[in-house]
């Protein structure tokens, strides 16, 4: 760091420490401790994922311009992006030209208030929600509660976990973690007026949400929603669905409140074509998802008479002003990232203590909320709870180089943690490996490991930090011979005459007998 | 033509079979082997685990024995370290090297390649001669699958192997769960991603399994030791190296 502040940029705020879902209790490794050992979990995880990652491969195999689109919302994430401001102004304007009003969130507790305030001014101490990542990240639904006004998730695995005082493990189905059985005891539990015969049938089991949900509906006169996507050119918001859930609560209250992250919107209302086509592909594994809802300000006689869409801050701008980190802001929340790693697959989204779980989470999280905010801080495990596979930047609709970004936030995170026995490490085998022959002599050290692997050449007992190694892996001793002693061996000699002899002879032979 | 062997710091010191096989493949097939002595680390990972600025003299060691213009190819047994010289090296001399290693890294990595991607790109060979009378099973790597693209180049060649019994891996292209000092630092979901994997081998019923990397199949062949599977690990250039007259032994080379 420099010694003085003169001419040296401030770092944008991010989202305050303590506040919102942006950090978990504890690290990756010791919470995946526990979920790995969570064999419904594991089935549940396995088996969903499988299935909706064949259903995205049939309907991404099918598009033959397909990574064409990849591109254009790649192109036009980017583009957004790099003028986000400028789209961002334009899109109040519109907004407020069409009768809307438009609130600008630094945080998620700021945000958190301006809702509250709208919501108290109605009148109303109820409101429907429509799914939204973006009012899970702040903390909206407990805030709302704080001060005495009760959200209602309408989304049916939203209201499964509400129901449940849970948290969302998935981006896109945040009860995968539940079973039927699970779900029927917290209807049996938590849904007043249930039928007590209720079984685990999942038709059943919808009915008895859809029962409760429509009474909801009719009464309640404020709604919050979260937005896929804010076109500037328009001010038009939009939300994508399946469930109808949507439709309702963006239509039928009085006021419709909508918290929308400033990395949501687009530039064109005809950008909209691109992003309709990857998103539900490359989330539900549909051509196309059942309700897409578009609103712009409000229409007299016709839907919500108040609409105020809350601006959402919350450490993009911070995220936006890494250079590389800030493709991470391109995230169309899909999925699809989740459902192909391997590690989500296994380890399951509550692991990563963040809203955001899975790859993309451990890219953004880290950028929104920080990994250095407190000593030991949860978030900087994140960029290290990957093997690097890649799937993800494959699967990616707007092909957000995860693995890359992977690597930056490992990078920046060994630059902020001072001197460690992991980088003294580190620097020492750099030292040794850019000294030819110092790197010669700790090959010859290594082969006094040989002493450590048992009569059949294996070494099952590492000490830390190789325990977790050892524990399910047999390590076999180092040869005695490494490959470039033996090279310089008469040995390795003779043998590369040979094979040099062999291609001679062959090139001698005859064709037909070759 | 002269080929530049990088024997990797994990093949030269833990998996010499793999880089000797390696070095006999390439002469056999007429070319001439050679093996920069100074060579030692492509510091992948260092990357891999976050420190950029400790693997400069790696990159420029890397791009000093190999850079010179006699040398027309980078042959290693390896993608994920072909990967690291391909990917890596010119993020982290863009970010800590200076003009002369960025011009050195660009150079280097223009003539690198995996050792399948360079039979069959450079080369132009599917059949390389050679003859591995037993059951095999292919993981293909994660690095060499989506970092370089290898494709089905490695199954090209093992497929023209004589008398091979060639099995599919049921969900190969999913990861082994090693991912470098990920297998260390999540050694429990690791270890998670290893049982599916060892569980998908068992069912191809193979004597061995190969992959173009050492490291993952250290990974893959720690675990299936640890349960006494009876199928083992062998890097692809070992299966392609093996030949009638000097068939592999199922027993590795004196310990």
């Amino acid at each position: 760091m420099s010694s003085t502040f003169l001419g040296m940029p401030a770092t944008p705020p991010r989202s305050p420490y303590g506040t919102g879902n942006l950090r978990g209790d504890r690290k990756f490794p010791e919470a995946a401790h526990d979920e790995l050992r969570n064999e419904q979990l594991r089935r549940n995880l396995g088996r969903a994922t499988r299935t909706i990652r064949a259903k995205r491969l049939d309907v991404t195999g099918e598009l033959p311009d397909w990574e064409a689109l990849r591109e254009a919302g790649s192109a036009i994430k980017t583009d957004t992006m790099n003028r986000l401001p400028e789209l961002l102004e334009q899109l109040e304007r519109k907004v407020t030209e069409r009768g809307g009003t438009v609130h600008w969130a630094r945080d998620g507790v700021e945000a958190n208030e301006i809702v509250a305030r709208l919501v108290r001014a109605t009148g109303s101490s109820d409101v429907i929600k429509v799914k939204s990542m973006a009012t899970q990240e702040i903390g909206l639904n407990e805030h709302l509660e704080s001060v005495g006004i009760t959200p209602y998730e309408t989304d049916l695995a939203e209201l499964i976990v509400q129901l449940a005082h849970d948290k969302p493990s998935h981006i896109l189905v945040p009860a995968i973690h539940r079973n039927r059985d699970e779900i029927r005891q917290i209807f049996l539990k938590e849904i007043p007026g249930v039928d007590p015969s209720l079984d685990n049938v999942p038709a059943h089991l919808a009915a008895a949400a859809r029962a409760y949900l429509r009474e909801k509906f009719m009464t309640t006169k404020v709604a919050v929603s979260g937005a896929n996507f804010g076109i500037a050119e328009t001010g038009t918001l939009a939300v994508v669905e399946s469930e109808g859930n949507g439709r309702m609560c963006l239509t039928m209250p009085d006021t419709l409140i909508t918290v929308m992250g400033i990395e949501k919107v687009l530039p064109r209302y005809q950008d909209l074509e691109v992003f309709l086509q990857l998103l539900p592909r490359s989330s539900t594994g549909e051509r196309m998802n059942p309700y897409t809802s578009m609103w712009t300000g409000v229409t007299p006689g016709d839907g919500p008479q108040e609409f105020h869409l809350v601006l959402l801050d919350n450490g993009r701008t911070a995220a936006l002003a890494d250079r590389i980190g800030r493709e991470a802001l391109n995230c169309i929340r899909c999925s699809a990232c989740l459902n192909v790693c391997p590690v989500y697959e296994r380890a399951g989204g509550h692991a990563y203590g963040s809203t955001y779980p899975g790859p993309i989470g451990a890219v953004l999280t880290p950028q929104l909320a920080g990994m250095h905010a407190a000593k030991d801080d949860p978030n900087s495990s994140l960029p290290y709870a990957s093997s690097l596979c890649g799937a993800c930047f494959d699967a990616c609709p707007v092909k957000i180089d995860i693995p890359s970004l992977l690597v930056e936030l490992r990078h920046q995170h060994t630059e902020q943690s001072g001197t460690t026995a992991e980088k003294l490490a580190m620097k020492a085998a750099a030292t040794v490996m850019k000294h030819p022959k110092l790197f010669t002599a700790a090959q010859k050290g290594a082969g006094i490991g040989r002493v450590l692997g048992g009569r059949d050449g294996k070494i099952s007992h590492l000490p830390p930090p190789f325990d977790g190694w050892s524990e399910s892996r047999d390590t076999e001793v180092p040869p005695k011979q490494t490959f470039r002693s033996w090279l310089a061996s008469a040995e390795g000699a003779a043998t590369m005459r040979a094979a040099a002899d062999e291609y001679e002879q062959n090139r001698r032979k005859p064709e037909e007998e070759k | 033509m002269r080929i530049g062997l990088f024997a990797t710091c994990l093949g030269d010191t833990l998996f010499p079979e793999a880089v000797k096989s390696t070095a006999v493949l390439l002469a056999r097939l007429g070319h001439d082997v050679v093996f920069p002595p100074g060579q030692t680390c492509c510091g992948q990972m260092h990357v891999n685990t976050g420190y950029q600025r400790e693997p400069v003299p790696l990159v420029r060691n890397f791009a000093d024995q190999f850079g010179d213009a006699s040398i027309d190819a980078v042959v290693m047994p390896s993608g994920s370290c072909a990967g690291s010289v391909r990917h890596q090296h010119e993020i982290v001399a863009e970010r800590y090297g200076d003009a002369a290693l960025r011009a050195g890294v660009a150079t280097v990595k223009a003539k690198t390649y995996e050792l399948s991607e360079f039979l069959v790109d450079v080369l132009d060979v599917d059949d390389v001669g050679a003859y591995f009378p037993h059951r095999v099973t292919y993981h293909p790597t994660c690095h060499s699958l989506r970092m370089l693209r290898v494709g089905d180049k490695p199954l090209k060649l093992l497929r023209a192997v004589d008398s091979i019994d060639l099995v599919e891996l049921p969900e190969a292209d999913s990861c082994c769960g090693f991912g470098g000092t990920f297998a260390v630092k999540n050694a429990e979901t690791s270890t998670a991603m290893l049982q599916d994997k060892m569980r998908n081998i068992a069912t191809t019923g193979a004597d061995v399994c190969t992959a173009g990397d050492s490291s993952c199949l250290m990974h893959i062949g720690g675990g299936l030791s640890r349960i006494r599977s009876g199928t083992r690990t062998l890097h692809l250039a070992q299966v392609l190296s093996a030949t009638r007259t000097s068939p592999y032994v199922p027993t590795e080379a004196v310990r």
